[in-house]
């Protein structure tokens, strides 16, 4: 019991963490699935929601602004899409990844000079930002509400590709992009809204963070970005259940590994995580079985 | 026909050494005339390390075609190796405060420190390329820049604080003030790529890019081709990285992030992946516009409205979409996969001005003197 009293808040942290950390790796697992890019800018499309909330909550009520965040960063994603991915649909995949890159150095630059280079602080939500207690630990509400959500979010978003029209069109389209051109789908469309899910997830995602972990900087995207990928590698890349299930396990075993008081190695342990997936099992846990990854 | 072109080649060599000359003489002249604060000579020093560091990231992603994002790591490496053993003994204490001094208690010449920075550098890319060189493409870069956040989480750990100085400032070690000293060291490393790039191991690696089936097929062992080029090119990346440690004059893992490795790869790509020069003239620029040219874009006076438009951090922003810009309609970069030649130079500047050729050459000359 003592145990479980010491060990209960990084093991909730850990939950709440993987739960953010699944609704990023939605979005790199879509994109991946679709167009074999690796999106570097999905971070910082993260990041970029929580300074969205930041400044429209000084100017509009929270019931607005929450939802205007959310409508904000669905425009980003889609418009990244438009200007830097679209263009490059022919080249070669390197091009694609270094114009992702290169988006994600604008955003990165876009806001710092926004903030001027100082951290600003996430407003506390009400409700979800409050403290309570669970059998004897405490912690904010954010942190019990997120798994239920994400949960909720990935159960509706697996009907949405499993039993729509658009879905099935996602479907077809990371099978085979040629034919399901050939067959009358509109790429174009469905890889727009691939990107519209995508950063409905890491608005939501964001918020939820944010919550948790108040400063937003300018590359306060990065890390989580990148473990939201292993996350999306580690699951099989393409499969949206392995993607949460990586997720959940990167956010617990983190928060675990920072109760043991090896916080330097916290971050480190995503990316040893990362190599070992690759090397033994690079299809990952879901994964379909492909020739052009190894 | 074949002796015109050598020829040719060999005035291009020629020129091409009586700019370095040159340059090199411009350098010390402005050393001498310029105050040593002087904007520019941050960035000549800064330049000519991007410069290296950029070219070693070219031998691997323009020369092999291997998409690796591990730079920073490497440079990590090699910017550690060079303060650990260049520290005085006298000072130790006071740098190593917390660890007792550290437990390596000699010192290496400065030349020495160098090149061991660059072994060590080189040593980690062989047991990192082990097992991550067969992957391809995005999964390499995804890997190679998790084993760089690795480096950097292990170089901040308390418990080998005793060498690396934990997550505290590694400073006090011998630095160099002229920018000689990095173009010396830049130069030469660079004249080694080009001649590694011009062998049999070169073309053996450009072969691998084009089509490592063909490659193979032609008896090119892929295994150990594709490792040497990773260790030889991990290998600049430490002495770029020692450079930099010199040039900052202190150093902290914390600073070697990902961003970093992306900011190296933004300068191949402008420069055109698989240019030399091109890595070369625009790790200049690139530098140049980040640090020194567009700082006006900073200046609140040029604000007309109320709008404060021009504020710290405007010249970024610019810069960074000059730079998307230049990544989708410019993929070639400002030299593509060719290199800079004066012949080339010249006939170039004469297609476009074809009435007055005598006048064009001397003109050209002078450009050509400025790049």
């Amino acid at each position: 019991m003592e145990f479980l009293q010491t060990n209960l808040p990084y093991f909730l942290a850990g939950i709440s963490t993987g739960g953010q950390y699944a609704l990023i790796a939605i979005g790199y697992t879509m994109v991946y699935g679709i167009l074999r890019l690796i999106n570097f800018a999905h971070g910082d499309v993260f990041m970029a929601a929580g300074l969205i909330m930041i400044y429209s909550y000084t100017i509009m009520p929270l019931w607005i602004s929450i939802p205007f965040t959310i409508i904000l960063t669905v425009l980003l994603g889609f418009s990244i899409e438009r200007v830097a991915y679209k263009p490059l649909r022919t080249a070669p995949r390197m091009s694609i990844m270094i114009s992702a890159i290169g988006m994600s150095y604008l955003l990165q630059n876009f806001a710092l000079y926004i903030t001027g280079g100082l951290t600003k602080f996430f407003p506390s939500i009400p409700w979800i930002s409050d403290s309570i207690t669970i059998f004897g630990a405490v912690t904010k509400r954010v942190t019990v509400i997120t798994p239920f959500l994400t949960i909720f979010l990935v159960i509706s978003l697996v009907y949405l590709i499993k039993h729509t029209k658009i879905g099935m069109a996602m479907r077809a389209v990371s099978k085979d992009f040629e034919t399901s051109e050939l067959m009358g789908i509109k790429v174009d469309t469905v890889i727009s809204s691939t990107f519209i899910i995508g950063s409905f997830l890491a608005a939501v995602g964001s918020l939820l963070f944010f919550s948790n972990y108040s400063g937003v900087t300018p590359t306060v995207g990065a890390m989580p970005g990148l473990k939201a990928f292993v996350a999306a590698v580690f699951g099989g890349i393409g499969s949206i259940p392995g993607a949460v299930i990586g997720a959940f396990l990167i956010g617990i075993c983190e928060n675990i590994i920072k109760g043991l008081g090896w916080t330097t190695f916290s971050d480190a342990f995503t990316f040893v995580l990362l190599i070992a997936v690759l090397m033994f099992m690079p299809t990952g846990i879901f994964g379909e079985k492909q020739t052009d990854k190894v | 026909m074949n002796t015109a072109i050598n020829s040719k080649k060999h005035k291009d060599y020629i020129i091409g050494f009586g700019l370095l000359i040159l340059l090199l003489g411009t350098i010390t002249v402005l050393e001498q005339i310029l105050p040593r604060t002087s904007m520019i000579f941050t960035v000549l020093k800064k330049g000519a390390i991007y410069a290296l560091v950029a070219v070693s990231m070219n031998l691997l992603n323009g020369f092999t075609g291997l998409f690796s994002l591990g730079q920073a790591g490497f440079m990590l490496l090699g910017a550690y190796t060079y303060a650990i053993f260049t520290i005085p003994v006298a000072a130790r204490p006071q740098v190593y405060q917390y660890f007792d001094g550290g437990i390596i208690q000699f010192t290496i010449p400065v030349a020495a420190a160098l090149i061991l920075s660059g072994l060590v550098a080189a040593f980690f890319a062989y047991l990192i390329g082990l097992p991550v060189l067969h992957l391809k493409s995005d999964y390499l870069a995804i890997a190679t820049l998790g084993f760089a956040e690795i480096l950097r989480a292990i170089f901040q750990w308390d418990k080998i604080g005793v060498i690396t100085n934990g997550s505290n400032l590694l400073k006090k070690y011998p630095v160099f003030k002229s920018c000689l000293f990095y173009f010396a060291v830049a130069i030469i490393c660079i004249t080694l790529i080009v001649l590694l790039i011009n062998s049999t191991y070169g073309r053996a690696f450009k072969a691998i890019r084009d089509d490592e089936v063909a490659a193979e097929a032609m008896g090119i062992n892929l295994a150990k081709h594709k490792q040497l080029s990773f260790v030889i090119s991990s290998f600049f990346a430490g002495i770029s990285g020692a450079l930099l440690a010199i040039f900052q004059t202190t150093i902290q893992a914390k600073q070697f992030t990902s961003a970093m490795t992306y900011e190296i790869l933004l300068i191949v790509v402008i420069g055109g992946i698989g240019s030399i020069t091109g890595s070369c003239i625009s790790s200049f620029l690139f530098i140049a516009c980040s640090e020194w040219l567009l700082r006006f874009l900073d200046d609140a006076k040029l604000n007309f409205s109320s709008v404060q438009i021009f504020r710290p951090g405007f010249r970024k922003v610019v810069f960074a979409i000059v730079i998307m810009a230049i990544v989708l309609f410019y993929q070639k970069g400002i030299m593509g996969d060719k290199e800079f030649s004066f012949s080339r130079f010249t006939q170039s500047v004469k297609k476009l001005f074809p009435g007055f050729k005598k006048a064009k050459v001397i003109k050209s000359k002078s450009e050509g003197a400025a790049e």
